[in-house]
């Protein structure tokens, strides 16, 4: 039973990973730039419920609702602001170069309001969960919250992507930006709604996150941010399948290695399952080979 | 005339450095500068060697690298078990020298282990497998527990009781806590000479038959192949010079302090990023522009003390304005608009090393 | 004996042939032309011969060595050099240096002598430079020897590609599409270019053009591919006169 516990929340971290993930791979498929400030949004998200929540008393909704309008103005003002400018530049490392100091930048910021020191972060899901087999097997009601809303944003990422204009002007501009241009679609639009998507499902993934594992601080986003980052690309980059599996893989992997092997080891376990995978496909599980035409 | 041209380039760098270390030491003997500001000196030069070593892999071999602290570890680890295992046999000078060799030695074989699988992918690909073998080391170093005692080297991946060491044993290396204790060999004049000698490696090198090998494997690997050029070969070996470059600032830096521990904020992707900085900052390929863009930037946070909470707020704004001023499509034909306007000519060509 | 000679070459992609029962002789000293329509499989078949592909059947003979199976830098090493229809110049390096790659498998150093830059580093380095302005200035490019290479003209950035492929010292030079976006000018120019190389090394060329007027001015023989196989060969004038080939260009 205890193996079945430590599986259903590896399932759990690896939903989170995944929609971080989510957010990862849409950025990068359709603005072709590594947004390392992505998992401080994540922080930010988490800071806004914190706040808000403690303002009123305990009421989370209004945190996570307000966490999601932020989060998303802020993928759009750093989109415009820092990004933006750069599109185009003769390296690609700037825009990179850029987004990291974006992460300083917000880390920055969120130590000068609310310090180094770690806060207690109240989870915002009260119900207490499953149990099974008579509380032999009980399931945390974040647990099922988790995977549950990673489900219902995948089908839902999946549906506009495919089913809607915006989503086809998504796919366009990730195939071609100049193409896209000419058949008239607003690529700079369309990067900044990709911006806002991410960086939304950043602010849920938050909530989720701090609430499975409470202790906030302003550099609490960074290591689920990269680790999400690896489960983009060993999911191969640019597919929301992808995504998805990446980070159940690596939740999973993540959970039991720390479980049954070391916790010391189980982050170099987690990379080196990145460096197999991307050794027997160089453009992860479910990447498109590009081939250059000579 | 061309020869003459990059023989005085390469002389003017050397100049630059060598005037830094008469500046500082004058500076720092005449009693103006700050104890503060006289601890920063050693670690400036080993973050200008790293540059070097890091613009090395993304400027000339044009691989984008976030896991170069990786190599820095690895080579400030070796390099302090051996000094520590060493402190009461050898004197000082032959235990550094050997030490440098021992450092640069594991971060080479590393490189060259570690480049083989990771030489193989692409872009962005390669840079996410360099940032997870970067973490792996740091983490695998983390979990390590060596000692010694008259029977040998005892080895664990558990704790130090494990490895059974006899009385009057000693542990070395005790896992996440690091080696504690290695001699403070590393100076300033130490470092600088690092430096030059890392600077005399890379710039020989580019303007070299090896160099411009790997800077046509840059700008079109398809036509060096067809060229004749061994792409593999020669990305294996760039990869591999800039790794030992890297475990040389890491000998420098276990050299400097006093418990060495494998921590993020120096050996983590964080710090790797870091470094990026000061290449792309300083000029992708312009080895010249990493040393001084190495230097600036790491005394900066130092400079802003004055500014207390506020430094790094600060720093990071000024790194996100410069990279747009230096890097945006439309401000640089703006700058160049203006420019021309006042009668200046744009520079012709970029510059490299 | 052929320079080159190709027989029975075939290569699929995906149950498409994209070159079927390829064969060809050329003989030294030659200017040889390959020309089809657009998708007819020309750049296809110097894949194939520059070890880019591995073809599925057929044999590919330079100077009697089989070469069918080696790699593109070996059979760069057994002597064939080639230019590419989309120019790839070492953009960011200057006119002399990507003519000095190109010299590199033939005056050779150790890597620590080029650390260094001691031994015969000196020595070798002036011998390359010497070589390296003696080709340059047969392209009439050693006015530019410092220049990058992106900041060359369109022209003289072809030109360079080719002295790059002759500072590799082939016996058999590759060129696909030389003239592509040249105006008539450029294009005089450059037949008076592969002109010169023919007279100046001897060299032995295969090409593959669009331009009727090149290929008609300089080609001897002439290979016309269509949907990957080969439609006609022989004489340049016999070959242009063929109804086969002219149905195939204009179409009915």
């Amino acid at each position: 039973m205890s193996f079945l516990t430590y599986l259903i929340n590896g399932l759990s971290l690896g939903s989170i990973y995944a929609i971080i993930a989510l957010g990862y791979t849409m950025v990068y498929g359709i603005a072709k730039m590594l947004n390392f400030a992505h998992g401080d949004f994540i922080m930010v998200g988490c800071y806004i419920i914190f706040s808000v929540s403690a303002a009123l008393g305990g009421n989370s909704v209004v945190g996570i609702i307000l966490a999601v309008i932020l989060c998303t103005l802020l993928g759009i003002t750093t989109e415009f602001v820092a990004y933006r400018p750069l599109r185009g530049a003769a390296s690609p490392l700037a825009v990179l170069i850029t987004a990291i100091g974006v992460s300083y930048f917000l880390e920055n910021v969120a130590l000068l309001i609310f310090g180094a020191d770690i806060k207690s972060f109240t989870s915002v899901i009260k119900w207490e969960g499953l149990s099974f087999a008579g509380g032999q097997l009980r399931i945390q009601g974040v647990t099922v919250v988790t995977i549950a809303v990673s489900v219902v944003i995948l089908i839902a990422l999946q549906l506009f992507i495919n089913k809607t204009k915006q989503g086809q002007a998504m796919l366009a501009v990730a195939e071609d930006k100049g193409a896209a241009t000419l058949m008239g679609i607003n690529v700079n639009k369309t990067i900044m709604l990709t911006f806002a998507i991410g960086s939304s499902l950043a602010a849920v993934a938050g909530a989720l996150l701090c609430s499975a594992y409470p202790s906030l601080s302003p550099y609490t986003g960074a290591m689920p941010g990269i680790k999400a980052f690896v489960a983009a690309v060993l999911g191969g980059i640019g597919s929301i399948p992808g995504a998805m599996i990446g980070g159940l893989v690596l939740g999973i992997v993540e959970i039991l290695s720390k479980t049954y092997i070391s916790s010391q080891l189980s982050d170099a376990i987690v990379f080196g399952i990145l460096v197999v995978v991307l050794l027997v496909k160089p453009t992860g599980i479910l990447g498109k080979v590009i081939q250059e035409k000579v | 005339m061309k020869i003459n041209k990059i023989t005085k380039n390469n002389l003017i760098t050397y100049g630059i450095v060598v005037a830094a270390f008469v500046l500082f030491t004058v500076l720092a003997s005449t009693g103006n500068l700050s104890s503060h500001m006289k601890g920063l000196l050693i670690p400036m030069t080993y973050y200008a060697v790293i540059a070097v070593a890091l613009n090395l892999c993304v400027g000339i071999l044009g691989e984008l690298s976030i896991g170069h602290c990786g190599f820095m570890c690895i080579g400030a680890f070796t390099s302090a078990f051996f000094s520590k295992a060493t402190a009461e046999i050898l004197p000082s000078g032959i235990r550094f020298f050997l030490a440098f060799l021992i450092g640069i030695a594991f971060a080479a074989l590393f490189g060259f282990l570690i480049g083989i699988p990771v030489l193989r992918l692409k872009g962005d690909y390669l840079a996410i497998v360099t940032l997870a073998f970067g973490e792996i080391i740091k983490n695998i170093i983390n979990a390590f527990y060596i000692g010694i005692d008259k029977s040998g080297i005892h080895f664990s991946l558990k704790n130090a009781m494990e490895l059974g060491l006899d009385e009057g044993g000693e542990v070395i290396v005790n896992g996440a806590m690091g080696i504690t204790g290695t001699p403070h060999d590393s100076t300033f004049t130490i470092g600088i000479i690092v430096l030059l000698i890392s600077l005399f490696v890379v710039l020989n090198l580019i303007n070299s038959r090896d160099g411009r090998a790997i800077m046509a494997i840059r700008d079109n690997y398809i036509a060096a192949e067809s060229t004749g050029i061994n792409v593999t070969g020669y990305k294996m070996m760039a990869f591999t010079i800039s790794a030992a470059i890297a475990g040389a600032a890491g000998v420098l830096f276990s050299h400097n302090i006093t418990t060495l521990t494998a921590t993020s904020q120096y050996f983590g992707y964080n710090a790797s990023i870091m470094i990026l900085v000061y290449v792309v900052l300083g000029g992708i390929g312009n080895i010249r522009g990493s040393v001084i863009a190495a230097c600036i930037l790491y005394l900066l946070p130092e400079l802003l003390r004055g500014f207390s909470n506020y430094r790094m707020l600060i720093y990071s704004i000024v790194l996100i304005v410069m990279m747009i001023v230096n890097w945006s499509p439309k401000i640089i034909e703006w700058r160049k608009r203006t420019l021309g306007r006042f009668g200046f000519k744009k520079n012709s060509g970029k510059e490299i090393a | 004996m052929a320079l080159l000679d190709v027989n029975n070459l075939s290569i699929s992609f995906g149950g498409l042939r994209a070159v079927d029962d390829f064969n060809i002789s050329i003989e030294k000293g030659e200017l040889y032309g390959l020309i089809g329509p657009n998708g007819a499989g020309k750049t296809t078949v110097f894949n194939l011969l520059t070890g880019v592909y591995k073809p599925n059947e057929g044999i590919i003979r330079l100077d009697g060595e089989d070469i069918t199976r080696k790699s593109t830098i070996e059979i760069n090493h057994c002597g064939i050099a080639r230019t590419f229809q989309n120019i790839r110049l070492f953009k960011q390096m200057p006119v002399i240096d990507n003519v000095k790659v190109g010299l590199a498998e033939h005056y050779k150093y150790s890597t620590l002598e080029g650390i260094l830059h001691l031994g015969k580093y000196k020595k070798v380095e002036k011998e390359m430079d010497e070589e390296a302005m003696r080709l340059l200035k047969v392209f009439d490019l050693d006015k530019e020897r410092d220049t990058l290479a992106s900041n060359l003209p369109y022209g003289k950035q072809r030109k360079l590609e080719i002295a790059r492929a002759m500072a590799t010292n082939p016996k058999l030079l590759l060129l696909d599409e030389p003239a592509a976006g040249m105006n008539p000018n450029e294009t005089g120019e450059l037949m008076d270019t592969i002109a010169l190389v023919r007279k100046e090394f001897g060299m032995t060329i295969l090409l593959i053009e669009h331009d009727m007027k090149l290929v008609s001015g300089i080609c001897e023989k002439l290979t016309v591919l269509n949907f990957g196989r080969v439609l006609c060969q022989g004489e340049t004038k016999e070959v242009l006169a063929d109804p086969e080939v002219i149905k195939a260009y204009l179409g009915e």
